[in-house]
């Protein structure tokens, strides 16, 4: 056995899985929070392994001789986004403050993990529809344990559960309506999006940002929806519902008076328009989308953790006035500016290139597709530059403690500033990687309907 | 190609990468919490932007020396992406600049007024809260200028536009303890928005149009002014009219000119280069760089004229009832963009008011820094000067003054209150638009309560019961 053909991607799934366990017992919230950044490490790093090696051969693992096929694997679409996946829970456990430690449930972290790398490395649809079902009950447990109402959730999942099994057991058109249903209820768009507002408002920051960020609509979109060449109409419903959502939520994001509301708008516009890509099904509109995917995934998720990291030291933030925290935390002020301007597609930043594309793969078959890109872009740009304002200028706050970074904060930041600059700068190989993940997506769409 | 044009070709790059080497200098230091001192800014600042310069003027000269009016340096493909049977389904991001009677000078410029304005800026900021983050900015507003102005690609313009509105905006909340600039740079970067917006679109609609975002497979390979546009005049003018309202965001043209004067609340010396010089001159720029779309369509000629004239007459009435010297050469600065824009829409008749149009714009932003950074001392040499001749300097009647008596009060009227412009965005472009998205989240509200099973929450302390952008419509204070 060589050192490739270890069940590496199993590991990614198993190795998070087995540290919630033990965690969970601990009752220590330091010693929990290091046990539990060693497993999300340990995890990250089978990840990683996973999707270095994944076109190499490889030896079946325990579940895949447990059901007789292989339950993982990793192909083009999937392979830099499991490591992403993992990489964001290891960055959200490691930037926990301590003051914070005590609210957090790391046991259901690391079990977010499992599931979640678990689901984008899964390829048939009854296996990758299990993960999407699992998938929505860490963030349940999380509102249950803080003692929050969860209905608004439970409604909207419920909803998503009967259309994901409705459309896996019905055939042709009315397979491929379902399921467009149950993608666009998982993706947040209007008007079932009431959960992801409901879930940042009332959730913890961190569970709500590990559930949200990942995207996990587009990825049931591009396996369950692609896949069976549904009727033009059915992708396109999903892109014109998708852009109207990323128009609208910009423009309620503008309006927001509580940073987590904004937070949860800004997300859902982000995350309609890597749906808007779906509409036109071409390679290069997919390639954009695909590629904003990603982006969107590391700039707000590290957007996320600037916010979560400004509660941690000034409580629940109010967007109505203006706050003055540069004067106490200028390197989170930076972080917050670079964070959410690479989620617009700055220039340098790893959007840049993909809105770029993506505009450009729109505009060819619809101006006014292209148009309303454009507008919720520009919303969005707007909103994130008024929040920056509010947030940190105004009469200086003085605190009477320390309120900079701390160095594990720095790290996480760090590494996500790597991920948004250096796509940016270099961004071919993403682009290229994500061009061929279209194109296969796309052959396959083909194949079935030429079957 | 001969060795003196392939040194040309070679010297090209230094001129991008000096200023963003002083962004990377001077901004990776700050992000991990150990700013360079005063000095080495100071120093990495002189250094960067003369070697920047200084490849600037070598190509110039080699230029000079090889005949060649228009040098290209192609840094290859930044992304590119092919199918492999479909000829139409590819993409690709060429980083590409050139060398031309138009780029050049607003380089050598924008290299030479960032060099003296750095110089002068060391010394006025010195022991400032915001020395560094000051220089961070005006490195990156250095970066996309020059990014901008040598641009041999549509997208590439693009990202230069974007860094320039970038360090503009948070200069202008420079001074960020109190409120009014953060205000204004809200102001500004919303106007900006709309800038970049249609510029986008633009350059999205001319990459499809042309196959490209090249300059040359738009605009013809002939060096400018010469090039020709190959597109037919319909879509020249829808282009072209979206390019006219980037240029009027970017310059503060009617009916966007409100925005200039609240950028006076940055530090002198960012007013100095950016508003009085060269960001203002961006949009004015980017006309002439589409000189040929003009050139393809009459009637965007005509609507770049009447732009043009509009706002330097508004600028004019403006400026006249000003009270503080920076509001009163923004709007000097502005009337004289007015002017070149007009020249610019009258060279679809007159070739010639191209050339004269760029004279115009280079001599006007050098005159003007000076203004600016003299502004601060200029009542003391007033004073100076009286105490001097024992009375006080003559003041000459204003334009307005001179105007008969029924109309001088609108006049007066309309000048103080800067046209009436911002309040007619206001009422017109944002109350609605804010009040539209308030009303939505009114309801969304009712809606997750009704699912929720609880009272309306509209009565919460987090629900916005007022216009949060409300401040828009206020006057700078």
């Amino acid at each position: 056995m060589t050192f490739a053909s270890l069940p590496w991607l199993e590991l990614a799934v198993v190795v998070p899985l087995c540290g919630a366990l033990p965690v969970a017992r601990v009752r220590d919230p330091l010693a929990a929070a290091r046990w539990c950044l060693a497993f999300a490490g340990a995890g990250l790093v089978c990840s990683l392994v996973a999707c270095v090696t994944h076109s190499e051969p490889g030896s079946a693992g325990a579940l895949a001789r447990l059901f007789g096929r292989p339950v993982f694997a990793l192909d083009a679409l999937s392979a830099p986004l499991v490591p992403l996946v993992a990489l964001l829970h290891f960055l959200t456990a490691l930037a926990t403050g301590r003051t914070k430690m005590a609210r957090v449930s790391f046991a259901w972290l690391l079990a977010g993990q499992a599931v979640r790398v678990g689901t984008f490395a899964c390829v048939a649809p009854t296996d990758l529809a299990v993960f999407l079902l699992l998938g929505a009950l860490p963030p349940y447990f999380d509102l249950r344990r803080r003692g929050r109402a969860a209905r608004v959730y439970v409604l909207h999942m419920g909803l998503f559960a009967a259309l994901l099994l409705g459309g896996l057991v019905a055939t042709g058109t009315v397979a491929a309506v379902l399921l467009m249903g149950a993608v666009l209820v998982r993706g947040g768009t209007v008007p079932a999006h009431a959960w992801v507002t409901d879930l940042f408002e009332n959730g913890s920051f961190g569970a709500a940002l590990l559930a949200a960020t990942p995207i996990v609509g587009m990825y049931a979109a591009m396996r369950l929806v692609l896949p069976i060449a549904p009727p033009n109409w059915v992708l396109e419903g999903i892109g014109l519902a998708s852009l109207a959502t990323a128009v609208y939520a910009a423009g309620l994001a503008l309006v927001q008076t509580d940073a987590r509301r904004f937070f949860a708008y800004l997300f859902l516009s982000h995350a309609s328009l890597v749906l808007v890509g779906m509409e036109l099904h071409t390679a290069i509109s997919l390639t954009g989308a695909l590629a904003l995917w990603g982006s969107v995934a590391v700039s707000i998720g590290g957007f996320g953790l600037t916010l979560r990291a400004l509660e941690a030291r000034f409580g629940r933030l109010s967007l109505t006035e203006h706050r003055g925290f540069y004067a106490a935390s200028p390197a989170l002020a930076v972080c917050f500016l670079l964070t959410g301007l690479a989620s617009v597609g700055f220039p340098g930043t790893s959007g840049f290139v993909a809105t770029e594309l993506l505009v450009d793969g729109v505009v060819g078959a619809s101006p006014a597709v292209g148009l309303g890109v454009i507008v919720a872009t520009a919303l969005n740009g707007i909103a994130i530059m008024r929040a920056y304002l509010l947030l940190f200028t105004g009469a200086r706050h003085a605190p009477g403690v320390g309120t900079g970074m701390t160095v594990r904060e720095r790290g996480a930041v760090f590494a996500l500033a790597v991920l948004i600059f250096g796509g940016g700068l270099f961004p071919q190989p993403y682009i290229a990687s994500r061009h061929r993940a279209a194109e296969a997506a796309l052959t396959a769409g083909d194949a079935e309907t030429t079957r | 190609m001969t060795d003196l044009a392939a040194l040309a070709v070679a010297c090209g790059p230094v001129a991008v990468v000096a200023p963003l080497a002083l962004v990377f200098v001077l901004g990776v230091p700050a992000l991990v919490g150990a700013p360079l001192p005063e000095r080495a800014t100071d120093r990495a600042c002189r250094a960067l932007i003369a070697i920047g310069l200084l490849a600037t003027l070598a190509v110039f000269v080699l230029m000079l020396a090889t005949g060649d009016r228009h040098v290209v340096v192609n840094l290859g493909n930044w992304v590119s992406i092919h199918h492999p049977t479909d000829e139409n389904a590819h993409y690709h991001f060429a980083v590409k600049f050139e060398y031309d009677r138009l780029s050049l000078p607003l380089a050598v410029l924008s290299f030479t007024l960032c060099g003296t304005i750095g110089a002068f800026a060391a010394r006025y900021l010195h022991r400032e809260p915001g020395y560094t983050r000051f220089f961070v900015l005006f490195a990156v507003f250095l970066t996309g200028m020059v990014t901008a102005a040598l641009a041999d690609t549509i997208e590439t313009l693009f990202a230069g536009w974007e860094l320039v509105g970038l360090s503009s905006v948070l200069l202008v909340a420079y001074f960020q303890e109190r409120p009014a600039p953060a205000r204004n740079g809200l102001h500004v970067w919303v106007v900006y928005r709309v800038s970049d917006a249609a510029l986008l679109f633009a350059a999205v609609a001319l990459h499809h149009t042309t196959g490209e975002g090249d300059f040359d497979r738009l605009l013809g390979t002939a060096p400018w002014p010469h090039g020709r546009a190959a597109i037919p005049e319909g879509q020249a003018l829808v282009i072209g009219l979206l390019l006219l309202l980037a240029a009027a965001g970017k310059s503060a043209l009617v009916p966007f000119s409100g925005w200039l004067p609240r950028a006076m609340e940055g530090p002198t010396p960012s007013s100095a280069v950016f508003y009085g010089a060269l960001s203002v001159h961006l949009g004015v720029f980017l006309l002439l760089r589409m000189s040929p779309l003009i050139a393809a369509s009459g009637w965007l000629a005509v609507a770049v004229v009447a732009l043009g004239l509009a706002t330097a007459v508004y600028a004019y009435l403006a400026g006249a009832v000003q009270t503080d010297i920076k509001s009163a050469l923004s709007f000097a600065s502005l009337a004289q963009v007015g002017i070149i824009v007009a020249e610019i829409g009258a060279g679809h008749w007159l070739p010639i008011l191209w050339y004269v149009a760029l004279t115009h714009l280079l001599g006007h932003a050098c005159l003007r820094v000076l203004q600016f950074v003299r502004a601060p001392s200029l009542l003391r040499d007033y004073r100076e000067l009286e105490n001097a001749i024992g009375e006080q300097l003559p003041r000459p009647i204003g334009p307005l003054a001179t105007a008969p008596g029924g109309v001088r009060g609108r006049l007066y009227r309309f000048a103080l209150e800067r046209g009436h412009l911002d309040a007619l965005l206001v009422c017109c472009v944002v109350r609605p638009c804010v009040g539209l998205f308030l009303w939505l989240d009114r309801l969304e509200r009712r809606w997750a309560a009704f699912l929720r099973g609880s009272a309306p929450v509209d009565g919460s302390s987090t629900a916005p019961r007022t216009d949060p952008t409300a401040h828009v419509a206020e006057r700078r204070t």
